[in-house]
């Protein structure tokens, strides 16, 4: 069964969690103690509407102040596809969640209110998704029974919504237009009997049809050792398997690989799955592969092939997201984690902030507060294997831990 | 051999993936084991995971002495047959201990008293990770969980102060005595988990499957009345009915569904056709909206 994991994105009342919640219902995702919570809930508020959003806020402070505050996953599944709904927040002060609910999806559902249109958060939203190089993008203009349906309005919006699209840097990214009631279940899994000036896909049938093969973004094999399998056992006793998950492209047996930082070369003896033994090590998958010699490989190095070397360098320039209450400032030192691997990181030079809703850069910056989005080149202790955030999106991306707190405060993207 | 590797259950691996994490970042981590068909999910998955070698840390089963007795059965054959190492660490002890009162009255439970014996056994051990079955579609606060969740000295849970977690990066870095839980099948949906089990041909405790029991009706659950361990008032009368457990819980929070899947392929059916949550039937989270993230503060799996 393939997974499709989404992310959402919409401003404070945008109707996100009820437009979650519709999709739920439609589907017959919701079971029965919940619908009937729901309607228990909706009544006790005095609505003379089913609060679908009450599917989807977890927690107290949540349902106290009628927001949500933290990225919840919902899970539902149609015949073709699991899906899970990464729901993030839409208020400027969690950009940090919003860059963390697109890291790990593959597609994502941008909302726009039709009574206000484009307004600066949806710039913002359009940004990050693209920032972090979310492949399908779906523009939901939710809220149409409030304007009428009207086609003008949507087109409208549209419209402007294309202008923005002229300022992004990841072009082959997909935009979708839906025009959606989630409220009245227009357009998202019903087909709407308002507007049958639209003659698209509803948002669940275009769901339904992404290709898994388009949105996964290929680069060249990458395969970061996470753990040495050393049996010691009597029917393996010289068994030496590398364990990790295999990114980018494929692995086969007899492939010639180059260890790093080692930089000695050997070949793929074997790759395993639990007992089985296979020819080729796809994408996406965990294996455990063994090489023709004997050579030393522990955690963070990593296999590639020897004719597609990543960069190996102690410097490099980030795109960063920081996520942190305490301030980022040049001379700041940090872990870097970069999928498996470590290595200290200092602050080299801020170059410039980024206005995430594409107004502009600031230079002359020297400090970073939570959620800044800014230009910013490291100093490392070591050298680690990267490529270019646009070539590779796992191997180009990495994490910032302070090392006292040791919580994470930041993301990166590799220049 | 195979060809490759392409027709790969994603949830399986990300797992597997998560699995290697633990052993690689943590000195001393267990996994939680509860005789569960998550928690026997989880033991496949660290043996996929870990294959040919053996699963690299010890399981830990934190038994409430009200446990339905086809689950330790189970439990016991299945860690023999495997060879793994299991703790067990008895509330009844933290009860004799004065540590924890025992509940009373008509939804009297051990369920939550869990906690305190858990505790203990990570102080007592010195675990710093361990590895749980949730799965983030049980429930609401759940859903906000990560897969490497810090808790603190005291087993607390700080969901407002989580740390993000980005593409695959897991950041298991934490002080001397604070903990992470892990939870490697976050994203797998119940039906996730029984495909998994039939897939794999896994073995789990009867009472998963339909058979007569002697049961009482309370609040439209079914209970169990074939032991002392439920209270029962004298008015709720006992009948024998064909039912099988969803959730295999503590027997006094636990209730029973009106079932006749005898094997796997009829409970899967059953699941897909199901219109009740898995945790329906768990009296535990009824208690209020928002009992769940109330016990997971306190430092409750």
């Amino acid at each position: 069964m393939e997974v499709l994991k989404i992310a959402t994105a919409g401003s404070v009342d945008d109707g996100k969690s009820t437009l979650i919640g519709r999709l739920l219902y439609d589907t017959k995702s919701l079971t029965s103690d919940q619908l009937e919570a729901i309607e228990k809930t909706s009544k006790m508020k005095g609505y003379d509407y089913l609060d679908f959003s009450l599917a989807t806020d977890g927690l107290v402070a949540e349902r106290e102040q009628g927001i949500t505050i933290d990225v919840a996953h919902i899970y539902f599944s149609t015949k073709t596809k699991s899906y899970i709904i990464a729901d993030t927040p839409g208020h400027v002060e969690y950009t940090r969640n919003m860059v963390t609910g697109a890291s790990t999806s593959q597609a994502a559902i941008i909302l726009i209110d039709a009574r206000k249109g484009v307004i600066e958060q949806t710039n913002r939203h359009f940004f990050i998704n693209n920032l972090l190089r979310v492949k399908e993008v779906v523009v939901a203009v939710n809220k149409m029974d409030l304007v009428d349906f009207s086609e003008d309005i949507y087109n409208s919006i549209k419209s402007d919504f294309e202008s923005l699209m002229s300022k992004r840097d990841y072009k082959e990214q997909n935009i979708t237009f839906i025009p959606v009631s989630a409220l009245k279940g227009d357009n998202v899994v019903n087909r709407s009997e308002s507007m049958t000036w639209y003659k698209g896909e509803t948002l669940l049938e275009h769901l339904e049809a992404i290709e898994n093969e388009d949105i996964y973004n290929v680069g060249t094999p990458r395969f970061p050792v996470q753990y040495v399998i050393r049996p010691k056992t009597d029917e393996f006793h010289d068994f030496r398997g590398y364990a990790g998950k295999v990114y980018g492209g494929e692995l086969n047996v007899g492939d010639e690989i180059v260890a790093l930082p080692s930089q000695i070369k050997s070949k793929i003896k074997d790759i395993y799955f639990h007992k089985e033994v296979y020819q080729t090590a796809s994408r996406r998958s965990s294996v455990t592969i063994t090489l023709e010699d004997d050579i030393n490989v522990s955690r963070g190095d990593m296999l590639v092939k020897v004719e597609e070397l990543p960069s190996t360098e102690k410097q490099f320039t980030a795109t960063i997201s920081w996520m942190d209450g305490r301030k980022f400032t040049s001379g700041n030192k940090y872990v870097i984690q970069h999928g498996v691997n470590k290595a200290l990181a200092k602050v080299d030079t801020i170059h410039h902030k980024i206005h995430p809703d594409y107004s502009g850069i600031d230079s002359g910056v020297e400090t970073l507060v939570m959620n800044d989005i800014a230009s910013v080149t490291f100093k490392l202790n070591k050298p680690i294997f990267f490529d270019a955030f646009k070539d590779h999106r796992t191997n180009g991306s990495f994490i910032l831990i302070d090392s006292q707190s040791n919580n994470t405060v930041g993301a990166g993207f590799i220049q | 051999m195979n060809r490759d590797t392409s027709n790969i259950n994603p949830l399986e691996h990300e797992a597997i993936y998560i699995f290697r994490e633990v052993a690689a970042q943590f000195e001393k981590p267990v996994l939680l084991f509860s005789g569960g068909k998550d928690s026997i999910t989880l033991v496949r998955l660290a043996q996929k995971a870990f294959y040919p070698a053996k699963i690299p840390f010890p399981l830990m089963h934190i038994d409430t002495g009200h446990n339905f007795p086809e689950t330790i059965e189970f439990r016991d054959r299945l860690v023999a047959e495997l060879g793994l190492e299991l703790i067990v660490r008895n509330v009844q002890d933290s009860i004799n201990e004065g540590k924890v009162k025992e509940e009373s009255g008509k939804y009297a439970s051990r369920n939550s008293l869990q906690t305190v014996t858990l505790l203990d056994a990570i102080e007592e051990f010195k675990f710093d990770a361990c590895v749980g079955g949730a799965r983030r579609d049980e429930e609401k606060a759940r859903a906000k969980e990560r897969i490497f969740s810090v808790r603190d000295d005291f087993g607390q849970w700080d969901e407002k102060n989580q740390r993000p977690e980005l593409f695959d990066m897991l950041n298991g870095q934490i002080e001397l005595g604070q903990n992470v839980r892990v939870f490697p099948i976050s994203n797998w949906t119940e039906l996730d988990v029984w495909s998994y089990i039939r897939k794999e041909n896994i073995e789990i405790p009867s009472i998963y499957f339909s058979h007569t029991r002697a049961t009482f009706l309370r609040d439209g659950l079914i209970w169990s009345a074939d032991d002392d361990v439920v209270y029962r008032e004298e008015d709720e009368v006992v009948e024998e009915r064909l039912v099988r457990f969803r959730t295999v819980g503590d027997m006094s929070c636990t209730a029973a569904v009106l079932s006749e899947a005898g094997d796997i392929d009829t409970v899967v059916q059953e699941i897909r056709e199901s219109t009740i949550s898995e945790r329906g039937a768990r009296i535990d989270d009824k208690r209020s909206e928002a009992a769940m993230e109330k016990r997971k503060q306190q430092g409750y799996f």
